[in-house]
Protein backbone atom coordinates (compact mmCIF):
# COMPACT_ATOMS: atom_id res chain seq x y z
CA UNK A 1 0.00 0.00 0.00
CA UNK A 2 1.51 3.07 -0.66
CA UNK A 3 0.64 6.40 0.70
CA UNK A 4 -0.36 9.66 -2.06
CA UNK A 5 -0.44 13.15 -0.60
CA UNK A 6 -3.65 14.71 -0.97
CA UNK A 7 -3.34 17.54 1.02
CA UNK A 8 -0.15 20.09 1.63
CA UNK A 9 0.99 23.34 1.90
CA UNK A 10 0.16 25.21 -1.56
CA UNK A 11 3.58 26.75 -3.48
CA UNK A 12 1.80 29.59 -3.68
CA UNK A 13 2.70 30.67 0.30
CA UNK A 14 6.54 31.07 0.87
CA UNK A 15 8.08 28.95 4.13
CA UNK A 16 7.95 31.98 6.32
CA UNK A 17 6.44 31.31 8.97
CA UNK A 18 3.39 33.62 9.77
CA UNK A 19 3.67 35.86 11.90
CA UNK A 20 0.10 35.67 13.06
CA UNK A 21 -1.20 34.49 17.05
CA UNK A 22 -1.58 31.32 18.10
CA UNK A 23 -5.21 30.41 15.99
CA UNK A 24 -5.95 33.48 14.11
CA UNK A 25 -7.80 32.48 11.25
CA UNK A 26 -5.81 35.15 8.90
CA UNK A 27 -3.58 31.75 8.01
CA UNK A 28 -6.52 29.44 7.12
CA UNK A 29 -7.40 32.47 4.84
CA UNK A 30 -4.15 33.04 3.49
CA UNK A 31 -3.84 29.28 2.55
CA UNK A 32 -6.95 29.53 0.67
CA UNK A 33 -6.49 32.53 -1.62
CA UNK A 34 -2.84 30.44 -2.33
CA UNK A 35 -4.69 27.04 -2.95
CA UNK A 36 -6.77 29.27 -5.23
CA UNK A 37 -3.75 30.99 -6.94
CA UNK A 38 -2.35 27.28 -7.41
CA UNK A 39 -5.51 25.99 -9.07
CA UNK A 40 -5.31 28.82 -11.23
CA UNK A 41 -2.21 28.69 -12.32
CA UNK A 42 -2.06 31.97 -11.74
CA UNK A 43 0.85 32.58 -9.44
CA UNK A 44 3.75 33.65 -11.94
CA UNK A 45 0.95 36.51 -12.76
CA UNK A 46 -0.03 37.87 -9.87
CA UNK A 47 0.38 40.99 -7.49
CA UNK A 48 -0.25 40.86 -3.94
CA UNK A 49 -1.43 44.25 -2.85
CA UNK A 50 -0.52 44.28 1.57
CA UNK A 51 -2.71 46.28 3.58
CA UNK A 52 -1.58 47.89 7.10
CA UNK A 53 -2.40 45.77 10.05
CA UNK A 54 -1.64 42.36 11.37
CA UNK A 55 -1.69 40.94 7.72
CA UNK A 56 0.85 43.97 7.02
CA UNK A 57 3.76 41.24 6.18
CA UNK A 58 1.18 39.17 3.44
CA UNK A 59 3.93 40.15 0.62
CA UNK A 60 6.40 37.41 2.66
CA UNK A 61 3.99 34.92 2.70
CA UNK A 62 2.58 35.01 -0.68
CA UNK A 63 5.07 33.85 -3.13
CA UNK A 64 3.92 36.03 -5.57
CA UNK A 65 4.88 39.79 -6.59
CA UNK A 66 3.80 41.97 -4.00
CA UNK A 67 3.60 45.53 -2.64
CA UNK A 68 2.32 46.78 0.48
CA UNK A 69 0.10 50.50 -0.01
CA UNK A 70 -0.82 53.32 2.44
CA UNK A 71 -3.29 52.40 5.51
CA UNK A 72 -6.45 51.90 3.52
CA UNK A 73 -5.21 52.79 0.16
CA UNK A 74 -5.00 49.13 -1.34
CA UNK A 75 -7.68 48.88 -3.53
CA UNK A 76 -5.94 52.07 -5.15
CA UNK A 77 -2.82 51.35 -5.76
CA UNK A 78 -4.23 47.91 -6.97
CA UNK A 79 -6.57 50.17 -9.35
CA UNK A 80 -2.87 51.57 -10.93
CA UNK A 81 -1.29 47.92 -11.11
CA UNK A 82 -4.06 46.37 -13.09
CA UNK A 83 -4.42 49.38 -15.57
CA UNK A 84 -0.71 49.51 -16.33
CA UNK A 85 -0.37 45.84 -16.56
CA UNK A 86 -3.99 44.67 -17.48
CA UNK A 87 -2.39 41.16 -17.94
CA UNK A 88 -1.80 40.81 -14.16
CA UNK A 89 -4.21 39.47 -11.76
CA UNK A 90 -4.22 41.56 -8.58
CA UNK A 91 -5.45 41.09 -5.79
CA UNK A 92 -5.99 43.23 -2.40
CA UNK A 93 -5.47 41.63 1.60
CA UNK A 94 -7.37 44.02 3.74
CA UNK A 95 -8.21 43.60 7.24
CA UNK A 96 -11.30 45.69 8.63
CA UNK A 97 -9.64 48.33 10.23
CA UNK A 98 -7.54 49.12 6.78
CA UNK A 99 -10.78 48.46 4.48
CA UNK A 100 -13.53 49.75 6.55
CA UNK A 101 -12.33 52.75 8.74
CA UNK A 102 -9.25 54.66 6.71
CA UNK A 103 -9.99 53.01 3.44
CA UNK A 104 -13.69 53.64 2.72
CA UNK A 105 -13.63 56.00 -0.03
CA UNK A 106 -10.91 53.63 -1.52
CA UNK A 107 -12.81 50.38 -1.81
CA UNK A 108 -16.72 52.06 -2.57
CA UNK A 109 -14.87 53.98 -5.63
CA UNK A 110 -12.71 51.03 -6.65
CA UNK A 111 -16.17 48.85 -6.26
CA UNK A 112 -18.02 51.62 -8.14
CA UNK A 113 -15.95 51.97 -11.06
CA UNK A 114 -15.76 47.78 -11.57
CA UNK A 115 -11.95 47.44 -11.46
CA UNK A 116 -10.93 44.24 -12.61
CA UNK A 117 -9.20 43.77 -8.96
CA UNK A 118 -10.03 41.04 -5.78
CA UNK A 119 -9.88 42.36 -2.71
CA UNK A 120 -9.93 39.58 0.07
CA UNK A 121 -12.10 41.14 3.45
CA UNK A 122 -10.95 39.75 6.57
CA UNK A 123 -13.73 40.95 9.40
CA UNK A 124 -12.66 40.25 12.79
CA UNK A 125 -14.52 43.19 14.45
CA UNK A 126 -11.42 44.15 15.98
CA UNK A 127 -8.16 46.44 15.19
CA UNK A 128 -6.02 43.56 15.74
CA UNK A 129 -2.24 44.90 15.20
CA UNK A 130 -2.63 48.01 17.58
CA UNK A 131 -3.93 46.46 20.45
CA UNK A 132 -8.08 45.10 19.99
CA UNK A 133 -9.23 48.91 19.75
CA UNK A 134 -12.42 48.96 18.58
CA UNK A 135 -12.76 48.98 14.88
CA UNK A 136 -16.42 49.80 12.56
CA UNK A 137 -17.07 46.62 12.66
CA UNK A 138 -16.99 46.06 15.85
CA UNK A 139 -20.40 44.25 17.99
CA UNK A 140 -22.90 46.23 19.68
CA UNK A 141 -21.60 45.46 23.46
CA UNK A 142 -18.45 44.27 22.77
CA UNK A 143 -15.74 45.48 24.66
CA UNK A 144 -12.86 46.61 23.42
CA UNK A 145 -9.61 48.85 24.90
CA UNK A 146 -11.12 51.84 23.78
CA UNK A 147 -15.02 50.74 24.57
CA UNK A 148 -14.13 49.55 28.03
CA UNK A 149 -17.85 49.12 28.72
CA UNK A 150 -19.24 47.31 25.42
CA UNK A 151 -19.81 49.49 21.94
CA UNK A 152 -22.60 51.64 22.85
CA UNK A 153 -24.37 53.01 19.34
CA UNK A 154 -25.38 56.43 21.17
CA UNK A 155 -21.81 56.82 21.43
CA UNK A 156 -20.12 54.86 18.69
CA UNK A 157 -22.43 54.57 16.28
CA UNK A 158 -23.58 50.72 14.98
CA UNK A 159 -21.44 48.40 13.13
CA UNK A 160 -20.58 48.70 9.75
CA UNK A 161 -22.02 46.32 6.56
CA UNK A 162 -19.43 46.52 3.93
CA UNK A 163 -20.75 44.08 1.76
CA UNK A 164 -24.36 45.39 2.55
CA UNK A 165 -23.13 48.98 1.05
CA UNK A 166 -20.87 47.64 -1.86
CA UNK A 167 -24.04 45.20 -2.78
CA UNK A 168 -25.65 47.96 -4.77
CA UNK A 169 -23.02 49.58 -6.76
CA UNK A 170 -23.05 48.53 -10.62
CA UNK A 171 -19.48 47.49 -10.81
CA UNK A 172 -19.29 44.49 -8.62
CA UNK A 173 -18.83 41.25 -10.37
CA UNK A 174 -18.54 38.91 -7.09
CA UNK A 175 -19.43 39.81 -3.89
CA UNK A 176 -20.11 37.38 -0.47
CA UNK A 177 -19.46 36.70 2.72
CA UNK A 178 -17.94 33.35 4.42
CA UNK A 179 -16.66 32.43 7.40
CA UNK A 180 -13.76 30.23 7.91
CA UNK A 181 -14.38 28.73 11.93
CA UNK A 182 -15.04 25.18 10.59
CA UNK A 183 -13.29 22.74 7.89
CA UNK A 184 -16.55 22.67 5.74
CA UNK A 185 -16.93 26.57 6.16
CA UNK A 186 -13.30 26.62 5.21
CA UNK A 187 -13.91 24.80 1.66
CA UNK A 188 -17.01 26.87 1.22
CA UNK A 189 -15.04 30.07 1.48
CA UNK A 190 -12.49 28.44 -0.99
CA UNK A 191 -15.34 28.63 -3.23
CA UNK A 192 -16.05 31.78 -2.86
CA UNK A 193 -12.99 33.11 -3.11
CA UNK A 194 -12.31 31.51 -6.08
CA UNK A 195 -15.20 33.18 -7.75
CA UNK A 196 -14.35 36.47 -7.21
CA UNK A 197 -10.34 35.43 -8.77
CA UNK A 198 -12.79 34.05 -11.65
CA UNK A 199 -14.86 37.70 -11.73
CA UNK A 200 -11.34 39.13 -12.45
CA UNK A 201 -9.54 36.49 -14.95
CA UNK A 202 -13.19 36.65 -17.25
CA UNK A 203 -12.99 40.67 -17.01
CA UNK A 204 -16.64 40.96 -15.42
CA UNK A 205 -15.92 43.60 -13.20
CA UNK A 206 -14.94 44.00 -9.04
CA UNK A 207 -14.93 40.66 -6.83
CA UNK A 208 -15.12 40.76 -2.94
CA UNK A 209 -14.76 38.18 -0.58
CA UNK A 210 -15.99 39.10 2.62
CA UNK A 211 -14.38 36.54 5.06
CA UNK A 212 -15.83 36.66 8.84
CA UNK A 213 -12.43 35.89 10.93
CA UNK A 214 -11.33 35.19 14.52
CA UNK A 215 -9.09 37.21 16.60
CA UNK A 216 -8.46 35.65 20.26
CA UNK A 217 -5.83 37.28 21.44
CA UNK A 218 -7.83 40.79 21.23
CA UNK A 219 -11.03 38.96 22.30
CA UNK A 220 -9.91 37.53 24.86
CA UNK A 221 -10.62 33.58 24.37
CA UNK A 222 -8.83 30.93 23.06
CA UNK A 223 -8.85 29.71 19.59
CA UNK A 224 -11.40 27.16 20.18
CA UNK A 225 -13.45 29.21 22.19
CA UNK A 226 -13.28 31.89 19.16
CA UNK A 227 -14.33 29.81 16.69
CA UNK A 228 -17.71 29.29 18.61
CA UNK A 229 -18.24 33.15 19.59
CA UNK A 230 -18.01 33.84 15.84
CA UNK A 231 -20.68 31.78 15.29
CA UNK A 232 -22.58 32.54 18.24
CA UNK A 233 -22.41 36.46 17.93
CA UNK A 234 -20.61 37.62 14.63
CA UNK A 235 -22.88 35.14 12.18
CA UNK A 236 -26.30 36.87 13.57
CA UNK A 237 -24.99 40.17 12.53
CA UNK A 238 -22.81 39.53 9.78
CA UNK A 239 -25.22 36.73 7.84
CA UNK A 240 -23.48 34.85 5.23
CA UNK A 241 -24.24 34.53 1.97
CA UNK A 242 -23.69 35.72 -1.88
CA UNK A 243 -24.48 39.16 -2.80
CA UNK A 244 -23.47 39.48 -6.37
CA UNK A 245 -22.88 36.49 -8.43
CA UNK A 246 -22.26 37.78 -12.04
CA UNK A 247 -19.75 35.01 -12.57
CA UNK A 248 -21.50 31.73 -13.27
CA UNK A 249 -20.56 28.36 -12.98
CA UNK A 250 -16.74 28.18 -12.44
CA UNK A 251 -15.04 27.07 -15.60
CA UNK B 1 -12.07 -0.50 11.56
CA UNK B 2 -12.26 2.40 9.05
CA UNK B 3 -12.56 2.10 5.13
CA UNK B 4 -9.75 4.53 4.34
CA UNK B 5 -6.46 4.54 5.97
CA UNK B 6 -4.52 7.88 6.03
CA UNK B 7 -1.91 9.51 7.62
CA UNK B 8 -0.71 13.26 8.70
CA UNK B 9 3.09 14.53 8.52
CA UNK B 10 2.94 17.70 11.32
CA UNK B 11 5.53 20.32 10.90
CA UNK B 12 6.20 20.75 14.75
CA UNK B 13 8.68 23.81 14.21
CA UNK B 14 5.95 25.87 12.76
CA UNK B 15 3.26 24.95 14.77
CA UNK B 16 1.77 27.38 17.46
CA UNK B 17 -0.30 24.97 19.64
CA UNK B 18 -3.39 26.71 19.26
CA UNK B 19 -5.09 23.12 18.66
CA UNK B 20 -7.81 23.99 16.37
CA UNK B 21 -6.86 21.04 14.80
CA UNK B 22 -7.71 19.11 17.79
CA UNK B 23 -10.30 19.99 18.03
CA UNK B 24 -12.36 19.31 14.82
CA UNK B 25 -10.20 15.85 14.56
CA UNK B 26 -13.53 13.11 14.12
CA UNK B 27 -11.47 10.44 15.38
CA UNK B 28 -9.03 12.08 18.01
CA UNK B 29 -5.96 11.11 16.27
CA UNK B 30 -4.39 14.57 17.27
CA UNK B 31 -3.21 15.30 20.96
CA UNK B 32 -1.20 18.37 22.53
CA UNK B 33 2.84 16.91 22.36
CA UNK B 34 4.45 16.60 25.60
CA UNK B 35 7.59 18.54 24.45
CA UNK B 36 8.46 22.21 23.48
CA UNK B 37 9.19 23.29 20.03
CA UNK B 38 11.74 25.80 20.04
CA UNK B 39 9.10 28.67 19.84
CA UNK B 40 8.55 26.96 23.18
CA UNK B 41 4.92 26.20 22.53
CA UNK B 42 3.40 22.48 22.88
CA UNK B 43 2.93 21.57 19.26
CA UNK B 44 0.61 19.18 18.16
CA UNK B 45 1.30 15.87 17.83
CA UNK B 46 -0.14 12.52 16.15
CA UNK B 47 -0.48 9.98 18.81
CA UNK B 48 -3.02 7.52 17.61
CA UNK B 49 -2.16 7.27 13.54
CA UNK B 50 -4.08 4.38 13.48
CA UNK B 51 -7.66 6.14 13.55
CA UNK B 52 -6.86 8.57 10.56
CA UNK B 53 -9.23 8.49 8.31
CA UNK B 54 -7.73 10.84 5.85
CA UNK B 55 -10.53 13.54 6.34
CA UNK B 56 -8.02 16.58 5.85
CA UNK B 57 -10.33 18.32 8.83
CA UNK B 58 -6.69 19.31 10.38
CA UNK B 59 -5.49 20.27 7.65
CA UNK B 60 -8.59 22.91 6.44
CA UNK B 61 -8.52 24.66 9.95
CA UNK B 62 -5.04 24.73 10.46
CA UNK B 63 -3.61 28.43 10.52
CA UNK B 64 -0.14 28.21 9.98
CA UNK B 65 -0.38 24.89 7.47
CA UNK B 66 1.89 22.62 9.10
CA UNK B 67 -0.31 19.24 8.53
CA UNK B 68 0.30 17.29 5.18
CA UNK B 69 -2.30 14.88 4.87
CA UNK B 70 -1.85 11.29 2.77
CA UNK B 71 -4.24 8.32 2.20
CA UNK B 72 -3.75 5.14 1.48
CA UNK B 73 -3.79 4.36 -2.19
CA UNK B 74 -4.53 0.24 -4.02
CA UNK B 75 -1.15 -0.37 -5.61
CA UNK B 76 -1.59 -2.13 -8.18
Amino acid sequence: MAMQIIQKKPESLTDKEFTYCPGCTHGITHRLVAEVLDELGIREKTVTVGPVGCSVFAYQFFNTDATVAAHGRAPAVATGIKRARPDLCVFTYQGDGDLAAIGTAEIMHAANRGEKITTIFINNAIYGMTGGQMAPTTLLGMKTTTTPYGRNSNNDGYPIHVSEIIKETKGVAYLARVKVNTPQDVQKAKKAIKKAFLAQLKGIGFGMVEVLSTCPTNWGLDPVAALKWLDEHMVPEYPLGVFVDKVGDEQ
Amino acid sequence: MPKVKGMIEINQERCKGCGLCISVCPTKVIEFSDSFNSKGYHPAEAKAMDKCIACSFCYHICPDVCITVYREIESA
